[in-house]
């Protein structure tokens, strides 16, 4: 080690206090950002997987062209095969068959156009939170055939309750004219309108029966275990569709897109709170350096008479704030990682989260995202502040003439 | 090269109102190699003088010429390297740097001048050898003497083998004896290396060691003698 590392790591002891209160600051902002950003990479991640896991899925196969025309014709043959295929290929449950009519819904008084969704009883709680929202009756079971489940809103709309039945025409596959009659088992509540208003259920098996869809659905709907495995599956999934259709598998992105930008467009405002920490460091930093180089004056006068130049003390300077500053990274990031590998094990949940989340069916904590970025964005701007915060400081050292510095008492 | 010529020196300060003359119109040569000391009572311009020699301070008027350096024309930077190269210095009180051992304090000037760093551990060792700190090297200057605090700042001051140096009242906080070892010193390495030796002084004690004797008033030069060196220990 040359001595002028020597000689800035024992300059940051000759005040030992001073120089732990500026690490200790370092310390506390590096964990604070480190939990903050791994947070909130982890908060966006719960909130697209929240969001998908209400309905779309992470990926869905589908007809090429469906996503955009959703004519009934563009189907998937086959669709349940299909999707018992893809759970043995991807080793994971979480798959479901699904089909989609436009239909004219009826109850004794009213009626109302709704999109009836065939879906597979035994498989769609798996791949969607809506199954679970239930709060009046049962969801499908298997073995149901002329079956319903729909949304409280839409329920109302209709004037109908449990036991009652409704009646509806449609067009089939074909073009032909398509009719069946269903009874309501189940009434869904959600809280959000939107879904409220537009649930209806019923098993796929009498659907493709209703509307002569044959074998035919219109969507495979695929959830993975974690929103990382999708371009892996994704690609797993293009090498098993049978050749000759012209089927298509879809991710996340395409099914929701903006989805991510929607969300992550609150990053801007934690900006603010992480520049506001780091700026509070940084004046830390240079009021600590400021002290240390203006009650050094004597001392720098004399290395200036031995020859130095101000230029050679600036860089001392900056090397005593590299020194502290590294050290506030090391430890920083040490208890940040700890802190944040715990939190991403156990979770974290804010007051009232929980509830929260069992009403929306949803996970009631959040688990940090710990990695690369998240451990090591904050502290090193922090580096990087607590540097630009010398610089006052050092700069100082150029207006300093020797004769003056070694008069200073 | 440590030749030095001071013609028609002239330095005043401004202290408010107040202009205090540092240097009042001064001519002095210094020839190589000899052993001068400044005297003259306080305020009388010894460490202005010292100053101007080592570019420490720029004097109003005048000319200072140390070796090849025309040292009133030279731009800071050029102020440092000659410091840096061709002068040492040594100051009333120690100032060496605290929290480096006496070796280290040697070293880090030896670093700022640009010796490879595998040559200057044993010069290092060496120089603080010649000025009798052999099994010191480790301590730090907080648990030095005076004495010897004043020689590690000597060593530090010639570890670049300078053809001149500079020292303003380098024994005012030493005791007697360890003044006169000092002096001593400062004899030995004006023998053996030839280096220029001009020190400034109150104590008739470090004049006696002179072959040159200076004395100031005023910011003048009002006497200037040879004389036969009676140092104690000479
Ligand atoms: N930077 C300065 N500002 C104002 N006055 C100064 C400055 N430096 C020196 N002086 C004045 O110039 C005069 C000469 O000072 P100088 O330090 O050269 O005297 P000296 O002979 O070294 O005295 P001493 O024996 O006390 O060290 C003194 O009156 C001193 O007060
Ligand atoms: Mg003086």
């Amino acid at each position: 080690m040359s001595v002028t590392w020597r000689l800035a790591w024992r300059n940051l002891w000759r005040h030992s206090r001073r120089t732990w209160l500026t690490v200790g600051a370092m310390v506390f902002c590096n964990v604070l950002l480190i939990f903050l950003i791994s947070l909130q990479l982890g908060s966006y991640q719960m909130m697209i997987d929240n969001s998908l896991a209400t309905y779309s899925g992470h990926i869905q196969i589908q007809q090429r062209g469906y996503l955009e025309d959703q004519q009934m014709r563009q189907t998937v043959p086959a669709v349940a095969r299909l999707a018992a295929g893809v759970r043995s290929v991807l080793g994971v449950e979480t798959v479901s068959a699904r089909g989609l009519a436009f239909a004219l819904a009826s109850s004794e008084q009213r009626s109302f156009g709704v999109l009836l969704n065939g879906v597979q009883p035994e498989f769609e709680p798996a791949v969607s939170t809506l199954p679970g929202l239930v709060r009046q009756g049962r969801y499908l079971a298997p073995g149901d055939r002329g079956q319903i489940v729909i949304g409280a809103v839409l329920a109302r709309n209709l004037k109908v309750g449990l036991g009652e039945e409704l009646t509806f025409l449609g067009s089939g596959r074909d073009g032909s004219f398509s009719a069946g009659v269903a009874t309501v088992v189940g009434i869904l509540e959600s809280g959000m309108d939107e879904i409220d208003r537009s649930v209806a259920q019923v098993p796929l098996s009498w659907f493709q029966e209703t509307f002569s869809m044959g074998d035919h659905g219109h969507s495979v709907v695929i959830r993975v275990p974690d929103l990382d495995r999708v371009p892996e599956a994704v690609q797993t999934l293009q090498g098993m569709l049978p050749a000759g259709e012209s089927l298509e598998v879809l991710d996340w992105n395409a099914l929701q897109p903006g989805l991510r930008q929607a969300i992550t467009s609150d990053l801007a405002s934690a900006w603010f709170t992480y520049v506001v920490l780091i700026v509070l460091v940084a004046f830390s930093v240079l009021n600590t350096q400021l002290m240390s180089v203006l009650e050094r004056t004597r001392e720098f006068g004399v290395m200036l008479s031995l020859g130095m130049r101000p230029g050679q003390l600036a860089r001392l300077v900056g090397m005593e704030t590299l020194l502290m500053a590294a050290l506030g990274l090391g430890l920083g990031v040490l208890l940040g990682a700890l802190l944040t590998q715990y939190l991403s094990a156990v979770g974290f949940a804010y007051p009232g989260m929980d509830e929260l989340g069992a009403k929306f069916n949803m996970p009631g904590r959040m688990y940090p995202e710990v990695s690369l970025l998240s451990l090591f964005w904050g502290p090193a701007v922090v580096v990087l502040g607590a540097l630009l915060a010398a610089i006052y400081p050092a700069l100082r050292l150029f207006r300093l003439a020797p004769v003056e510095a070694m008069r200073a008492a | 090269m440590s030749s030095i010529s001071c013609r028609n020196l002239c330095r005043t300060f401004h202290q408010g109102d107040e202009v205090i003359t540092g240097l009042d119109h001064v001519d002095l040569d210094i020839e190589e190699g000899e052993f001068v000391c400044l005297s003259g009572p306080s305020g009388s311009g010894k460490t202005t003088l010292l100053n101007a020699m080592g570019g420490l301070d720029t004097p109003d008027e005048g000319e200072i010429t140390v070796g090849k350096y025309r040292v009133d024309k030279l731009s800071k930077n050029e102020l440092a390297e000659m410091r840096l190269h061709d002068i040492g210095f040594v100051f009333q009180a120690y100032n060496l740097i605290p929290v480096l051992s006496a070796i280290e304090n040697v070293e880090f000037v030896m670093q700022v001048q640009g010796i490879a760093a595998a040559d200057r551990g044993a010069r290092a060792r060496a120089i603080l050898a010649e000025v009798g700190l052999q099994g010191l090297e480790d301590r730090r200057p907080g648990d030095m003497s005076g004495g010897q605090q004043q020689r590690v700042a000597v060593a530090r001051a010639i570890v670049n083998q300078p053809a001149l140096v500079l020292a303003d009242e380098p024994t005012a906080n030493l005791d007697t004896r360890s003044a006169a070892q000092f002096m001593d010193l400062f004899v030995a390495l004006n023998r053996q290396h030839g280096i220029t030796f001009v020190i400034s002084t109150h104590d008739t004690r470090v004049m006696a060691y002179a072959r040159r004797l200076i004395r100031m008033r005023d910011g003048r030069i009002v006497a200037d003698e040879q004389q036969e060196p009676h140092g104690m220990a000479v």
